[in-house]
C-alpha cells in the first residue's frame, strides 16, 4: 500500500498555472475568482498577483514563484531575497513555489529559456526580480496612498505593511491586495530600485529557506513522489550505447512477488512493480541479453587516438590576435604541451528518476529538472500531445551538476509510462546512473608558447579538440565551427597576451554521449591555461605568482583576487619536504577567483590536499554565506575529479559502476577550504561553478611545486608521482 | 510473507519477500521517504537508519534480518536529544546544500554522538566516512557535529 500524497500542494501548483497564464508576464493580472482554486482558497484567496513571481492573498500571505530550480546552490533563498528586498517583506513572511514550465514567464534571459545552469541565475534575474518586487511595492503604496488621500511618495513600506508619512496610519499588504489590483501598472523601468546602501536583505547572510525541511526528512525530491495507485519501475539500459534488448525472461520477472509488468522500449527494459525491491529483483530475474550494436568493441584508447589525430589539423578559429607565427619564430624559448581531461559522470546523490502518468488527454511529469520546458517539449513530442497537455511538476533536485540539463531520463520514463496504466515512477540504480550518464567530454588540448629572453610570453597558441555539446543541444549557438563552451576561458584568458591564437576542432566520439558538467568550459580550460601558464613561469624560472602578476597589470580585479588568495595562503613561506603550493587565477561566469592549494605528495605518489585558500570577487553579493558554501562545495566537487574522476570505456561499456569504482571524496579525505569574499559594487557574477574550475590547476601546480613533476592529464595518476627513493 | 516491524515507535505490517531491503519497505511500502536511496550497495550512506540504536545501511538490510528490531528513521530522530541538537546545528551552520544525503549524514552523526558524546576529528572521520556528499558539505558537517556535541 502506498501512501497518497496530500493533494493541496498539487492543486496549488495547478492553480499557479492558471494565475501565471492570466498574469501575462510582468503585466498586471486581474484578481482570480476563488472558485478557480478551492484548495488554495482555504488558506486565503489570492487577491493580488502583479506578475508571475509574486502573489499576495487577502491575509497577507506572500507566495514567491521560483523561476530557477533549487539543486543545492541556494538559489531559492537568493532569488527570494531579490524579490523580498524590493517588495518590502521579510524572508520569514514568504513561502515558495516551483515555477511551472514557461519560457516566456520564467526565462533565464542570458540563454533565452527556462534553464538553470551556467552559474547564471543571479546574473539573469538580478534586475528582473528586483523590478518585479519594486513594481508590486509601488502598486501597494499607491493603493494605500489613494485610501489615505496622500502622495504615494510620502508613504513607506516594510515587513508587508505600508505606513503613511506620520507613521500613524498603516495597512497590511493583505488589506491592500484587492485595491492594488486596480492601480495602473507602471513600466518596470520607470520604478526606482533601491540604492544598494539601503539594502536590508541583499548582501547580508540569510538563512536558507529550503533547509529546515531537509534536516527532518520532509523535503520532497523528485524521487520522493507519492501518488495513489503509483507503481515503481527499475530500468536496465543497454550496457553499450546504441544497443538494444534482444532476449529476456519475462516470465521469471513476473514470477517475483510484487512485479506487475515488464516493459520494453528502444534501448531499455523496465520492470514495473509495487515497490523498488520487487522491481529490482524482477529485473535481475529477467536476465536480459543485449544486442550491443555498432559500438561493441569501442574503448577509451580508440577515442583518445581519434582525438590525437584530429587535433593535428587546424580547427575553427575562436580568437586570433597579433601574429603568433612570427612571434613564435622570433621567440627565445619555446614551450609545447598536450593536456587531456577525461570523460566524467555527474553522480548526483539523487539517482535519476522520473514519475510519469500518461493518459489519452494528458501527461503529468513529476521530476526534478534543470530544464522544465525542454522536458515538456520532449514529452509532447513522444506522446503526440500538445505542450499544454503536458504538465511538468518540478521538484527539489538532489544535485544537478548539469546532469539534469538533459531530458533523456524523462524521455525514457515517458516511453515506459505510455505502456503502463496509471502513474509510474522510474528509478535508475546507481549503476545505471553512472553507466548511462551523458558525460563531460574528453578534451585533448595542444598548446605552444614562445618566451622572450626575459621569460615573458610573446606568443600563445591553444587548440582544443573534443565534442561539441552546443552543436547537439542548442545548434544556433554553434557558429562557424566554434563551440563557445568548449573555448570558454581559453579564448579570453585574463592575461595580457599580444599574440594569441585559439582554435577548436570538433571531434564527436562514437558510442558515448556528452553534455555539460559543473564548471562547463572553464573546468576544462582553466586547468589547461593555468597549468600551462605555470609551465611558462617554470621555464622562465620566475615565481608563478610574480609571473602572473606581471601579465595582469591591466586587470585589477584579477590581480586583486590573486593577491588576496596568495597573501592569505602564506605564499612564499617555507613548507616541509614533499609539500608544495600551487595557484590558479581565472575570470569565468562573470566572477574573478584565485585559489591556492597546499599539497603533500607521499613517497607512494598519493596526493593529500591539506588546504585550499580561495579569494573571490563576484561583484555585488546576494547571500554571502551561500557564496562561501558554493566555493567550499564547488572546490570539493572539482577536487574529486582532479584526484579520482574518470569514466573509461572497454568493449563499449563504461567500466565504472558505483561509488567503489567512481570514487567520491569523503569526509576523511577532504581539505579545509578557506574562502575570502571581496566586497565589490560591480555587477553580480556567477558563483556555483567557479571553484570547481579553479581547483584542478591549483592542485596540479602544487604537485609540481612539491615534486617537479607536471600534471598534464587528469585525474592525477599517483603511480607517476611515486618517488624512486 | 507478512513481516512485523517497529518503525519510529509504531508497529507496522508489510507483505513482501523476505529479501526486500528495509529501504524500499520504508520508502515504497510505508511511504516514509525521508530515508534516501543512493547506491544500493552500502557505499554512500544516504539510506542510513538506526536498527536497535545502531547506524545501518537500509539498502542492504533485508526485512527478514531486521526481524523484531526497533527501527528509527530521520523522521523521528529529532525526538532524541542528540538528533534534535544535530538538526539544529545543521541549520545554525547552514550545512545543507541539495540536502539529499543529509538524512543519512544526520543518522550517522546521531549514532556517533550517542555512543561518543564528545567525538574527536578522528572519531568523526571513522563514523562519517561512509556517508557521501557530492555537494561537498563535509567541512560544515564536521563543524556541526562538534557544535551539537559541545
Amino acid at each position: 500500500m502506498l501512501n497518497s500524497s496530500p493533494t493541496s500542494r498539487l492543486d496549488r501548483r495547478g492553480f499557479l498555472k492558471v494565475g501565471a497564464a492570466l498574469g501575462g508576464g510582468l503585466a498586471l493580472t486581474v484578481a482570480l475568482p476563488p472558485a478557480l482554486h478551492p484548495a488554495f482558497a482555504a488558506e486565503g484567496a489570492t487577491a493580488f498577483a502583479p506578475n508571475a513571481f509574486i502573489r499576495i492573498d487577502r491575509k497577507g500571505a506572500v507566495t514567491m514563484v521560483m523561476p530557477m530550480v533549487e539543486m543545492g546552490q541556494g538559489i531559492y533563498t537568493a532569488q527570494a531575497m531579490l524579490l523580498a528586498e524590493e517588495l518590502g517583506v521579510g524572508l520569514d513572511q514568504i513561502r515558495l513555489e516551483h515555477a511551472p514550465p514557461d519560457d516566456v514567464l520564467y526565462s533565464n534571459a542570458l540563454i533565452g529559456s527556462q534553464i538553470t545552469g551556467g552559474s547564471q541565475s543571479i546574473r539573469a534575474f538580478w534586475k528582473p526580480l528586483r523590478q518585479a518586487g519594486a513594481v508590486a511595492r509601488s502598486l501597494l503604496l499607491a493603493a494605500a496612498a489613494e485610501q489615505w488621500g496622500v502622495d504615494p511618495a510620502t508613504c513607506r513600506a516594510g515587513r508587508g505593511i505600508v505606513w503613511d508619512a506620520t507613521g500613524s496610519r498603516h495597512l497590511s499588504y493583505g488589506e491592500l491586495a484587492d485595491a492594488a489590483v486596480s492601480v495602473p501598472v507602471p513600466p518596470p523601468e520607470s520604478v526606482a530600485l533601491k540604492d544598494p546602501k539601503d539594502f536590508v536583505l541583499i548582501g547580508t547572510p540569510a538563512k536558507r529557506l529550503d533547509t529546515p525541511d531537509k534536516v527532518v526528512g520532509k523535503a520532497e525530491f523528485g524521487i520522493d513522489v507519492k501518488l495513489p495507485e503509483m507503481k515503481v519501475a527499475a530500468i536496465a539500459i543497454s550496457p553499450v550505447f546504441g544497443g538494444k534488448p534482444k532476449l529476456l525472461n519475462e516470465n521469471a520477472a513476473r514470477a517475483v512477488k510484487g512485479v506487475r509488468q515488464v516493459v520494453k522500449i528502444d534501448d531499455a527494459v523496465a520492470v514495473i512493480a509495487d515497490h523498488m525491491g520487487a522491481a529490482k529483483k524482477g529485473l535481475a530475474a529477467a536476465a536480459i541479453r543485449w544486442d550491443d550494436g555498432p559500438n561493441a568493441a569501442l574503448s577509451s584508447a580508440d577515442i583518445v587516438r581519434q582525438l590525437d589525430e584530429a587535433s593535428k589539423q587546424p580547427g575553427a578559429v575562436a580568437r586570433n590576435e597579433g601574429d603568433v607565427k612570427k612571434a613564435l619564430a622570433g621567440a627565445a624559448h619555446r614551450v609545447e604541451a598536450i593536456y587531456q581531461v577525461p570523460f566524467l559522470a555527474h553522480a548526483a546523490m539523487e539517482p535519476m528518476n522520473c514519475t510519469v502518468h500518461v493518459r489519452k488527454d494528458g501527461c503529468d511529469i513529476r521530476v526534478g529538472t534543470q530544464v522544465p520546458t525542454r522536458a515538456q517539449a520532449i514529452a509532447a513530442e513522444i506522446t503526440g500531445l500538445s505542450k499544454d497537455a503536458v504538465k511538468v511538476h518540478n521538484h527539489l533536485l538532489g544535485g544537478g551538476f548539469g546532469r539534469r540539463l538533459e531530458a533523456d531520463g524523462i524521455a525514457r520514463a515517458v516511453k515506459i509510462a505510455q505502456q503502463v496504466d496509471g502513474p509510474v515512477k522510474v528509478i535508475w540504480s546507481r549503476e545505471e546512473d553512472i553507466q548511462h550518464d551523458i558525460y563531460r567530454p574528453y578534451y585533448y588540448d595542444r598548446l605552444s608558447a614562445g618566451l622572450d629572453a626575459s621569460g615573458k610570453p610573446v606568443a600563445w597558441t591553444h587548440r582544443i579538440s573534443g565534442s561539441s555539446i552546443y552543436a547537439r543541444y542548442l545548434p544556433a549557438a554553434f557558429k562557424d565551427g566554434v563551440d563557445p563552451d568548449a573555448v570558454e576561458a581559453a579564448a579570453e584568458p585574463p592575461y595580457a597576451l599580444r599574440n594569441i591564437h585559439v582554435d577548436y576542432v570538433r571531434v564527436e566520439p562514437p558510442g558515448i554521449p556528452t553534455s555539460w558538467w559543473r564548471g562547463v568550459g572553464p573546468t576544462h580550460n582553466v586547468f589547461v591555461v593555468e597549468s600551462f601558464m605555470d609551465e611558462l613561469a617554470a621555464a622562465a624560472k620566475i615565481d608563478p605568482v610574480a609571473y602572473r602578476k606581471a601579465l595582469l597589470t591591466h586587470n585589477p580585479r584579477a590581480l586583486n583576487v590573486l593577491t588576496v588568495a596568495t597573501d592569505k595562503a602564506g605564499w612564499g613561506q617555507a613548507l616541509p619536504a614533499g609539500r608544495g603550493r600551487g595557484v590558479s587565477v581565472q575570470f569565468a561566469f562573470g566572477s574573478y577567483v584565485s585559489m591556492v592549494a597546499d599539497v603533500e605528495v607521499a613517497k607512494d605518489g598519493r596526493v593529500k590536499v591539506h588546504r585550499l585558500v580561495c579569494a573571490v570577487d563576484c561583484g555585488q553579493q546576494v547571500n554571502p554565506d551561500t557564496i562561501t558554501a558554493q566555493l567550499e562545495g564547488g572546490a570539493i566537487f572539482g577536487l574529486t575529479a582532479t584526484l579520482h574522476g574518470a569514466i573509461t570505456l572497454k568493449d563499449g561499456r563504461v567500466e565504472q559502476a558505483n561509488f567503489d569504482t567512481y570514487l567520491p571524496m569523503r569526509i576523511d579525505e577532504v581539505p579545509v577550504v578557506e574562502t575570502h569574499l571581496i566586497k565589490s559594487a560591480e555587477a553580480p557574477g556567477g558563483i556555483g561553478e567557479t571553484a570547481t574550475a579553479a581547483v584542478a590547476p591549483a592542485v596540479a601546480n602544487a604537485v609540481f611545486a612539491a615534486t617537479g613533476k607536471r600534471i598534464r592529464t587528469l585525474p592525477i595518476n599517483a603511480e607517476l608521482l611515486r618517488s624512486t627513493g | 510473507m507478512v513481516y512485523k516491524i517497529k518503525v519510529n515507535g509504531t508497529e507496522r505490517e508489510v507483505d513482501v519477500d523476505g529479501d526486500t531491503p528495509l529501504l524500499w519497505v520504508l520508502r515504497d511500502v510505508l511511504g516514509m521517504t525521508g530515508t534516501k536511496f543512493g547506491c544500493g550497495m552500502a557505499l554512500c550512506g544516504a539510506c542510513t537508519v538506526h536498527v536497535d540504536g545502531q547506524a545501518v545501511r537500509s539498502c542492504v538490510t533485508t526485512i527478514d534480518s531486521a526481524g523484531e528490531s526497533v527501527v528509527t528513521t530521520i523522521e523521528a530522530i529529532g525526538a532524541t536529544p542528540q538528533g534534535k541538537a544535530l538538526q539544529q546545528a545543521w541549520l545554525d551552520l547552514e550545512v545543507v546544500q541539495c540536502g539529499y544525503c543529509q538524512s543519512g549524514q544526520l543518522m550517522s552523526a546521531a549514532a556517533l554522538v550517542a555512543s561518543t558524546p564528545k567525538p574527536s576529528d578522528v572519531d568523526i572521520d571513522a563514523a562519517m566516512s561512509g556517508n557521501v556528499c557530492r555537494c561537498g558539505t563535509y567541512q560544515r558537517i564536521r563543524a556541526a557535529i562538534h557544535r551539537a556535541a559541545a
